[in-house]
C-alpha cells in the first residue's frame, strides 16, 4: 500500500513541477504539455528521440543509484563519462579494422572499464584516505575535462578535421540501427538490461543486501561483520562502469566522434534522474523516460516558445527539491507519530 | 605588476565564491549549490545594472540574490534535514535552467543584449577585485579571533557540543549559508559586470565547483583558499603565454595541475586536521 502511495506521490510531484515551471515561465500549460507529448511520443521520430535521450540518462542514473545507495555521493559522473568515451576512442584508433561483432563489444567494454577505473580512484581515496567522495569526484571532473581537451587535440586527434576531434567512427564501430530514418540504435537496449540486472543485484541477492546495509547504516554493517570498504569500492566501480557505458551509447550511437564538447552534461543530468527515481533501479527507468521525453519534446516546443530545453533543468531541480521536502515532512510525521 | 593585477581580476569571481564557501564548509555545510548562487548573482547583477545604470548597484543586488537563494537551499537542507548534496545539486539545476530560460525569453529571442555601464578603473585596478584579499583577511581574522568564528568552527566540528552550550547549530549554519551565498552572488555578479561585461547562458561554467575544490586545496583557511584561487587564475593566464612561446607542455596539463595537485595532497595527507569533522553531516538534535 505504502509503495503505491509513494509511486502516486512521485508521479504527482513530477506533473505538478512541470505545470508550475511552465506557468512561471508564462508558457501556456495545456498547449505546452500537448506539444511536449506530441514531440516526445507523437510519431516514430519522437519515440526514437525520447529513447535515445533516455538511454544515457538512465545509465548514468543507475550509476548514481548504486553508488549513493552504498553511501558514496559520486557526483563525478561527468568525469567518468568522459574517460569512458575516451577509452573507447583510444581503442578504436588502435584496432579500427576489426569486424563489427568484435569491435563494438570491445569498445563498449573499454568504455565501461575506463569509467570504472576512474571512479575507483575516487573510491580508493575515500575508503583508504578518508577523502570526501563529493570533493574528490569534483576534482576528478576537472581533470577529466582537461584530459578530454588534450587527447582530442593531441594523441587522439584526426588530422584531416579542421576542428580538433577524434576519428569519425566507421560503421563497423557503431551500434546497429534498424531504421535509417530514425536515430534509435542497438546501444539503447543496454540501459533497460542494466536496470533489471541492477535491480536483481540490489534487491534479490546477499551482496545487494549488504550494499544496502552499508549505505543505510555503516554501524549496523560493521556489527554484522560486513566490511563497508570493499562494498563501497565495488559500488564505485559499478557506478563508473555505468557512466562509461552511457558514454559508449552516446559516442557509438549518436555523435560518432569525440570533440571538446563531448557529453552534453549527461553525467550531471543523470543525478536528478536518479533522485526522482527514488534511487531505485526500476524507478530510474520511469524517471529517465520522463526526462528523456521532456528533453525530446522540448525540441518541438522550442519552435513556438523561445525557451528550448533549458526549462527541463528547472523541472528536474524543482522536482528533486519538492521530493526531498515531502520526504523530510513525512519523516517528521513518522517521528511524531512514534513519539 | 599589471599582470599580477589582471590575475587578481580574473580570479576574483572564483575567489569571492571560495572565500564564502570556506565559511559554509567550516560550519559543516557542504554547499554544492554554490554554482547556482553564482549564476543567480550574475543574472541579477546584469538586470539591475541595466535598469539602474549603476554597475555597483548590480553587484550589491547580486549579493542579495545569492544570499536569498542560499537561504532557500539552506532552509530545505539545514532546516528540514534533507541531504545537503541532493539539495545543492538540485538548486544548481534550478539556477542554470531558470537563468537561461529567462534570458532566452527576455533577451535572446528579441535579439537585444543586456547592456550596462562598466566599473570605474582606478588607474591599474578597479575597486571590486581588490576586495578579494580584504575579504579573505577579514574572514580569516573573524574565524580565528571572534566568538562568531569560534561558534562557526565548533559547529563544523561537533555541533552537539555547541548545542550543549545553548547555541542552536542550525541557526549558525543557516547564517553561514547566507553569508556564503552573498559572497558567491558577488562572485557571479562580478563575473558578469567586471570580467565578461555581459550575461550569457550558464556563464559560470563550473566556477562554483572550482570554488568548492579550492576550499579543499586551501585547507579550509580563507587566505590559503584565496592563494589557491590565484594559482588557478595564474595558470589560466599562463596557457596563453605557453601557446605563444610554443612550449612543449600541452596547456591542458597546466590547467589540470591544480586539481591534480589537490588530489595528490588529499591522497598523501588525507583531509587533514583543518577539515571540519562534521562536513556534510546533517545535525539531527542532541545525541
Amino acid at each position: 500500500m505504502k509503495r503505491y502511495s509513494t509511486a502516486i506521490l512521485y508521479v504527482g510531484i513530477l506533473v505538478i513541477s512541470l505545470a508550475l515551471v511552465l506557468a512561471v515561465f508564462q508558457m501556456p500549460i495545456a498547449l505546452s504539455m500537448t506539444r511536449l507529448a506530441e514531440g516526445a511520443f507523437g510519431d516514430k521520430y519522437g519515440v526514437s528521440r525520447t529513447l535515445v535521450k533516455a538511454t544515457p540518462l538512465l545509465l548514468v542514473a543507475l550509476g548514481m543509484t548504486i553508488a549513493w545507495r552504498a553511501g558514496m555521493f559520486n557526483i563525478g559522473g561527468e568525469g567518468q563519462f568522459l574517460v569512458g568515451g575516451l577509452a573507447a576512442a583510444a581503442l578504436f584508433q588502435r584496432v579500427h579494422d576489426l569486424p563489427s561483432w568484435l569491435l563494438v563489444p570491445s569498445m563498449t567494454i573499454a568504455a565501461a572499464l575506463g569509467g570504472a577505473g576512474y571512479a575507483m580512484f575516487a573510491g580508493w581515496l575515500a575508503v583508504r584516505r578518508g577523502v570526501n567522495v563529493v570533493i574528490s569526484t569534483i576534482l576528478l571532473n576537472f581533470v577529466a575535462i582537461q584530459l578530454l581537451g588534450w587527447l582530442t587535440s593531441g594523441p587522439l586527434r584526426e588530422n584531416s578535421q579542421r576542428i580538433p576531434q577524434t576519428e569519425v567512427l566507421t560503421s563497423n564501430a557503431r551500434y546497429f540501427q534498424w531504421d535509417r530514418q530514425i536515430d534509435l540504435h542497438a546501444g539503447a537496449v543496454l540501459a533497460p538490461i542494466a536496470a533489471i540486472a541492477l535491480w536483481f543485484w540490489v534487491y534479490r541477492t546477499y551482496p545487494g543486501l549488504r550494499l544496502r546495509v552499508v549505505g543505510e547504516s555503516p554501524t549496523a554493517a560493521r556489527s554484522a561483520k560486513i566490511d563497508p570498504k570493499r562494498i563501497q569500492l565495488l559500488a564505485m566501480a559499478v557506478s563508473g562502469a555505468l557512466c562509461g557505458l552511457a558514454a559508449a551509447t552516446d559516442y557509438m550511437g549518436v555523435t560518432g566522434s569525440i570533440d571538446k564538447g563531448f557529453s552534453q552534461q549527461w553525467g550531471f543530468l543523470g543525478i536528478p534522474v536518479a533522485l526522482v527515481g527514488g534511487l531505485h533501479p526500476l524507478g530510474c527507468v520511469g524517471s529517465a523516460v520522463y526526462f528523456g521525453a521532456l528533453l525530446a519534446g522540448s525540441e518541438s516546443l522550442s519552435r513556438f516558445a523561445s525557451s528550448g530545453p533549458t526549462f527541463v533543468y528547472v523541472v528536474q531541480g524543482i522536482a528533486v527539491l519538492a521530493l526531498v521536502s515531502v520526504q523530510s515532512w513525512r519523516r517528521k510525521q513518522e517521528a511524531a507519530s512514534l513519539a | 605588476m599589471n599582470e599580477a593585477l589582471s590575475v587578481l581580476m580574473f580570479a576574483a569571481p572564483v575567489s569571492f565564491a571560495a572565500i564564502g564557501d570556506a565559511i559554509a564548509q567550516r560550519s559543516g555545510v557542504l554547499n554544492i549549490g554554490i554554482e547556482g548562487q553564482m549564476l543567480f548573482g550574475a543574472f541579477t547583477a546584469a538586470i539591475v545594472a541595466q535598469s539602474t545604470g549603476s554597475p555597483y548597484l548590480g553587484i550589491a543586488a547580486s549579493a542579495i540574490a545569492g544570499a536569498l537563494f542560499a537561504l532557500l537551499l539552506g532552509a530545505i537542507s539545514i532546516g528540514w534535514n534533507a541531504d545537503q548534496v541532493v539539495v545543492g545539486t538540485a538548486g544548481t539545476f534550478v539556477a542554470i535552467g531558470a537563468t537561461s530560460t529567462l534570458y532566452r525569453q527576455q533577451f535572446a529571442s528579441t535579439g537585444q543584449a543586456i547592456t550596462f555601464p562598466k566599473l570605474d578603473n582606478w588607474g591599474l585596478f578597479e575597486p571590486i577585485a581588490i576586495l578579494t584579499p580584504i575579504a579573505a583577511i577579514i574572514v580569516a581574522l573573524a574565524m580565528a579571533k571572534t566568538w562568531w568564528g569560534l561558534r562557526l568552527r565548533a559547529c563544523g566540528e561537533r555541533p552537539e557540543t555547541l548545542a550543549n552550550f545553548g547555541k542552536n547549530p542550525l541557526r549558525v549554519r543557516l547564517a553561514a549559508m547566507i553569508l556564503a551565498g552573498a559572497l558567491a552572488g558577488i562572485g557571479g555578479g562580478y563575473l558578469a559586470i567586471g570580467v565578461a561585461e555581459a550575461f550569457t547562458e550558464n556563464m559560470t561554467q563550473g566556477r562554483g565547483f572550482v570554488a568548492i575544490a579550492m576550499v579543499t586545496f586551501g585547507r579550509w583557511k580563507p587566505i590559503w583558499v584565496l592563494c589557491a584561487c590565484l594559482a588557478i587564475g595564474w595558470l589560466e593566464s599562463l596557457q596563453f603565454a605557453a601557446q605563444a612561446q610554443g612550449w612543449n607542455v600541452p596547456f591542458q596539463f597546466l590547467l589540470a595541475a591544480p586539481y591534480f595537485v589537490a588530489l595528490v595532497v588529499l591522497a598523501l595527507f588525507g583531509p587533514g586536521a583543518s577539515a571540519p569533522a562534521s562536513l556534510g553531516l546533517p545535525y539531527r538534535g542532541p545525541k
